[in-house]
């Protein structure tokens, strides 16, 4: 039994790992084949380097990683302490359901809602399409929404009154009472909710998609264009540079001896 | 000796969605008094220490503190302080950081303590309720009894003129209660701050107490010092909830002269009209069992109970079943002489509880545990 | 505590706003655009059309029911022997599962598409052994596999959390009364997993039904699912309302299932993300 489970859990994870291990070895093959491994190169790493492009989209896809996860964590957690303190229950539950639409819907069904929005909203306007980095930042924005709140609204409903009120009982005012104990117990979750927000917007590659110009490419979106055709192995050296930093923050956040192992759910 | 008034509450009423939690009550409160608020879970006990702390304000009615009226204060900015029901410490902070919460948190009206005034002042705390060395725990990893000292160090740092606590011992175990009862005596003797102490157990509220407020359906049923409290109940429900009693219906044929059960006694209290209707109360202690031919009453055995250094038996005496607690064996089934001396009849007015108590009674605490959780849910909204 | 301040009350606002303005509103405009025609005009035009698409729809949702089943029964059992490694293991296992889930599903795809692919390491190694190529890419098999390979720590992962929150207790209680490991299993551990097993369903069928990468990369462009068809359709203007109308359908067909499937579940546990 012991001897079936493991062999089971080994084949299974082997045969998950084997085409990104063997990406990664043949990012390193100085023949661009896949056919042969005739020997151990960095050439393709260097045309990575050369290539403007790709740098251009890593700088875009951080860019808006961080501003579009800033803006949905102010948003959402603001919205989370509004919708904590809302009377009226069913008022909360469909603002709770209708921000949960994008996290359910399949993307594309969300990329191209937005897509329309924004067609329809050029059309009335009578300008010409206006995708580019403005839409995508409304698109990434409401994406992240849900998580946010998913991440926030828990520590709200966990806040303990009596805590506040212990505070005010040993001479804080209101606001004093919010900031010194509330908050701290909060923070947790915005900053989770601030993390899940930023990888799930590295990520999109789907919505980024349909609401996306060639002027301002993400990382997802230049390779999608550079695979869409034939095999590059800059982009083997890519996706093996990706993962290389995947496993980093995996590693780092699992076994750094951090206090706090809040592993956050990812679709 | 008169002792200063320090709390007043005048007719303070006070209900939530329209019920009425406390009808009117009145209750002066002393200095450097312990002072229990006792009653079972919905009688307003709670409330009234959340008007005293400035979580809720009462509906009408007012609220003196030293003679100054502070209805409308709130509550940081009043000379009180609160260890609250499982006790609320921030689970952010450590042993001394929760200690030291109230010394740091500023205050228009004094300079700011400078560390070395914050680490004695903390430490002095933790001398008081003998936790040196857990300066750097983390909440979490205390003990109950160990957290419950870390609040009620906590709310003592900013020297209050009054400490307010919320049923403290609830969630420690029977030993450990005993021995914190015994500590927060000591430590009100020492420090000389009146404490109001809100519980449902009538028996740490006798131990403790320097006046017991025995509350019941919003309303104070009776103020007093444990032993008048146990000896000289107001009504039938204090003395049903204050340890256990035979509760008889009675006649008071004249001054120092009651009849019940079919016998008229000699008792101590006068000043009933003649023929009045009374409950009587009888503790089961006080009751002697006899050879028949003294006995004032008679009864057929119908239970016996070992209890170490006494039996609990049960009489049945023309159908109502009384509660004697004695160290002379009876048969079961036996039938037994009841003598009960003048001073053990304490004759009480009729009030609204007449008649509840039927047979002898004890007021059940698992009962109360159960239906804590409701009232828990009750003042959380 | 007393009263709510305006901040408060107003707190929620912009979210509401948001919500409305990039959620609802584009909503309402994919169910205007599939009841309008190119003019903006109301029609059934749209839905008239989709006939010609049904083979689309049938096939996506064969293809996305093989691959959750699959996932599932492959899933489900290393879901279960990981569950009961020793907690050391356990979490390494859960990076291992979590590190594929991390990668952009673009990489994944990719990766297995270098494997597979006809001029592929697969291929030149079975050339080279001399028992001739496997065809899988441009194949319904390899869209499948693709499917599965790039959804199944989605399975896994909702499975293996409401496994290691199971109560041992219930499993011993379960052998005391007489259950042999099988009827443990079946009896107790299964019925215990459902929630973790209905969110495992539904984080690989919804992605499965509305994918066009994998089946652009491993169908080599020759299988077309539903995601190809509405990303094609909103290719070009001329034809957002035939896809708009799609789009909706895939919509409530997912809502539905969804909902159906939701049903089985008693409690709200597991990841429903």
């Amino acid at each position: 039994m012991k001897i079936l489970s493991k062999s089971y859990i080994f084949i299974i994870f082997a045969l998950l790992y084997a085409p990104i291990v063997l990406l990664i070895v043949f990012s390193f093959n100085e023949a661009g084949s896949l056919n042969e491994f005739t020997g151990f190169s960095g050439v393709w790493y260097k045309e990575l380097f050369n290539d403007e492009e790709a740098f251009n989209a890593l700088k875009n896809s951080l860019i808006l990683a961080v501003s579009s996860s800033l803006i949905a964590t102010v948003i959402g957690t603001f919205g989370a302490l509004g919708l904590h303190h809302m009377r009226k229950k069913y008022i909360k539950g469909a603002v709770n359901s209708v921000t949960n639409i994008p996290m359910m819907n399949p993307d594309i069904v969300t990329g191209v809602s937005m897509m329309l929005l924004f067609v329809a909203v050029a059309g009335f306007l009578h300008t010409q399409s206006f995708l580019g980095f403005w839409t995508m930042l409304v698109a990434h924005v409401t994406f992240n929404l849900p998580y946010v709140l998913l991440s926030v609204m828990p520590r709200f409903n966990q806040l303990d009154r009596s805590l506040s009120e212990a505070a005010l009982d040993l001479g804080c005012t209101p606001s004093q009472a919010f900031f010194k104990v509330e908050l701290p117990q909060i923070v947790p979750g915005i900053v989770s909710g601030l993390m899940l927000g930023f990888t799930m917007s590295l990520d999109d590659f789907v919505i980024s998609h349909f609401v996306s110009s060639p002027d301002f490419q993400t990382l997802p979106l230049y390779v999608y264009n550079q695979t869409a055709h034939n095999v590059k192995f800059s982009m083997y050296a890519l996706c093996a540079l990706i993962v290389a930093i995947i496993l980093a923050v995996l590693l780092i956040v699992n076994f750094a001896g951090s206090p706090k192992k809040k592993g956050a759910a990812k679709r | 000796m008169e002792k200063k008034k320090l709390i007043e509450l005048k007719s303070v009423t006070k209900s939530f969605d329209g019920e009425a939690v406390l009808r009117s009550i009145d209750l002066d409160i002393h200095d450097s008094e312990f002072v229990t608020l006792l009653g079972p879970s919905g009688c307003g006990k709670t409330t009234t220490l959340r008007i005293i702390g400035g979580f809720e304000s009462p509906d009408s009615g007012d609220v003196f503190f030293g003679g100054e009226r502070i209805n409308d204060i709130p509550p940081h900015k009043r000379h009180v302080n609160t260890v609250f029901q499982r006790y609320a410490l921030f689970p952010h902070l450590n042993v001394f950081e929760n200690i030291a919460f109230g010394l740091r948190v500023k205050k228009p009206d004094c300079p700011k303590p400078s560390k070395e005034e914050i680490v004695e002042r903390v430490t002095e705390m933790l001398t008081l309720v003998n936790l040196r060395g857990f300066e750097r725990r983390n909440i979490s990893t205390l003990s109950g009894g160990q957290q419950q000292r870390v609040a009620i160090a906590r709310a003592l740092i900013n020297k209050p003129k009054v400490l307010l606590l919320d049923e403290p011992l609830g969630a420690l175990d029977l030993k450990l209660r005993k021995d914190m009862q015994r500590e927060l005596k000591s430590i009100q003797k020492r420090t000389g701050i009146t404490f109001i102490y809100v519980t449902h157990d009538q028996e740490e509220a006798l131990t403790m107490s320097d006046v017991v407020v025995v509350m019941a359906d919003g309303k104070i049923q009776q103020i007093g010092t444990p032993v008048d409290i146990y000896n000289e109940p107001e009504n039938a429900f204090v003395a049903d909830f204050i340890g256990e009693s035979n509760i008889i219906d009675g006649v008071m044929e004249k001054d120092y002269t009651v009849r019940f059960s079919g016998h008229t006694f000699n008792c101590l209290d006068a000043g009933f009209d003649p023929r009045e209707p009374v409950d009587v109360v009888i503790r089961p202690e006080d009751v002697d069992i006899v050879p028949l031919e003294r006995a004032m009453l008679t009864g057929k055995v119908t239970s016996i109970t070992f209890k170490g250094d006494y039996y609990e038996i049960i009489t049945d005496v023309y159908g109502f079943k009384w509660m004697i607690e004695t160290s002379d064996a009876v048969e079961d089934g036996a039938t037994v002489g009841l003598h009960i001396e003048p001073d053990a009849i304490h004759v009480m007015k009729k009030s609204e509880y007449s008649g509840r108590y039927g047979d002898y009674s004890t007021y059940s605490e698992e009962a109360e545990h159960l239906s804590d959780v409701e009232e828990e849910e009750v003042t959380a909204e | 505590m007393k009263g709510r301040s305006v901040f408060q009350r107003m707190a929620a606002a912009p979210h509401i706003v948001w919500a409305v303005m990039f959620i609802v509103a584009p909503m309402l405009f994919v169910i205007y655009f599939a009841f309008t025609d190119e003019k903006g005009v109301f029609s059934w035009s749209n839905f008239a059309s989709l006939a010609q698409y049904s083979n689309v729809f049938i096939l996506s949702i064969a293809f996305a029911l093989i691959a959750t089943v699959i996932c599932l029964l492959i899933g489900y059992p290393l879901a279960y022997f990981m569950s009961k490694a020793k907690p050391k293991t356990q979490k390494v296992l859960l990076v291992l599962l979590m590190l594929p889930m991390w990668c952009n599903l673009l990489i994944r795809t990719y990766a297995l598409m270098a494997l597979l692919d006809n001029g592929g390491l697969l291929n030149s190694l079975l050339e080279s052994l001399g028992l001739g190529k496997l065809h899988i890419v441009g194949t319904n098999f390899g869209v499948i596999l693709g499917m599965v390979y790039d959804f199944l720590p989605y399975m896994v992962l909702p499975i293996f959390t409401t496994m290691t929150k199971l109560d041992r207790r219930y499993i011993e209680a379960s052998a005391d009364l007489g259950c042999n490991s099988f009827q443990t299993m079946t009896k107790v551990v299964f019925p215990l997993t459902v929630s973790g097993i209905i969110s495992g369903i539904t984080m690989v069928f919804v992605p499965s039904i509305s994918t066009f990468y994998i089946s652009q990369k491993l169908g080599a462009g020759k299988i077309d699912l539903v995601g190809d068809t509405i990303e094609r359709l909103f290719q070009n203007p001329s034809t957002y309302n035939v896809g708009a109308a799609i789009s909706l359908i895939m919509m409530i067909l997912i809502i539905v299932s969804v909902g159906i499937m939701n049903r089985f579940s008693d409690n709200d546990g597991g990841i429903i993300v």
